[in-house]
């Protein structure tokens, strides 16, 4: 077993446990405490991917940024923890977790079994990482439209953020 | 490490975020699951990008990324305002669109 393999297994796993014990802790802020484990642990499976710029923009955007965010919504109303008895999906628990079972039998069988057909699989795997360079030339080069389309997307979600949160009325402060 | 560990890896994180979403009724809850989701999608492409050899994957990461805050911020502003009417984050609770 190589590094690479240890390793692998070492962020798979704790990603893996952080996923679950986002939907299991009953608490919000256990629950994004735990999200963030995740996110870091993704971002060491970035770079062992070689996409070591993705992996720093994971640590930054998600578990910077948006956790914060999170965090910061969590603590503002103050949130206890719900109960889901008496619910219909308190009664349905098992049925879902079976149907996701399914779907991740699906998944398994897909990325196992599907990619043999197809022009993935005859790719030749490349060890060399992917610079920022690279990154930059094709987002400013073949995706400058989507690229300009996103700074559209955010400036919307601003000013939807703006009016949505926005006190109606004059403002008595 | 061959592609397909990643992808079952990523199918398995998907998969517990569609979980997340069946069962919890927090909202914020339900939201973190499909950051959960939209990060496994993440790592799929980047593990396609580096056993294609191309740069792509990685880009569609970042699209992916800005959509993701881009969703966050709306979403945590409409719970905010939920919570501000009802005093529940509660899904159930939170059942018909007039207010």
């Amino acid at each position: 077993m190589n590094a690479e393999q240890i390793l692998f297994i070492v962020f798979g796993g704790i990603s893996l446990v952080g996923a679950v014990s986002v939907i299991s802790f009953r608490h919000p802020i256990y629950s994004a405490l735990a999200l963030i484990v995740t996110f870091f642990a993704q971002a060491g499976l970035f770079v062992l991917l070689g996409a070591h710029f993705v992996a720093a923009a994971q640590v930054i955007v998600y578990a910077g940024a948006i956790m914060v965010l999170f965090l910061f919504v969590i603590m503002l109303l103050n949130l206890g923890t719900l109960s889901a008895s008496g619910s219909i999906v308190g009664k349905l628990k098992g049925v879902a977790i079976v149907l996701g079972l399914l779907l991740a039998a699906e998944g398994i069988y897909i990325a196992v079994n599907a990619l043999n057909e197809t022009a993935v699989a005859s790719a030749q795997p490349t060890a060399a990482p992917v610079t920022t360079y690279q990154i930059g030339e094709l987002l400013f080069s073949k995706y400058l439209l989507p690229f300009e389309v996103t700074s559209l997307i955010l400036l919307a979600a601003l000013i939807g953020v703006i009016v949505l949160v926005k006190r109606d009325g004059p403002d008595t402060d | 490490m061959g592609l397909e560990y990643y992808l079952i890896l990523s199918a398995l994180l998907f998969t517990t975020g569609v979980i997340g979403v069946l069962i919890r009724r927090n909202a914020i809850i339900i939201f973190m699951c499909i950051e959960l989701m939209l990060n496994a999608a993440n790592l799929a492409f980047v593990a396609i990008s580096r056993h294609l050899g191309e740069t792509t994957g990685q880009v569609f990461v970042f699209f992916v990324m800005t959509v993701a805050a881009a969703e966050v911020a709306i979403g945590l502003a409409i719970i905010v305002s939920v919570f501000k009417h009802r005093q529940t984050v509660n899904v159930d609770e939170v059942n018909s669109l007039k207010g």
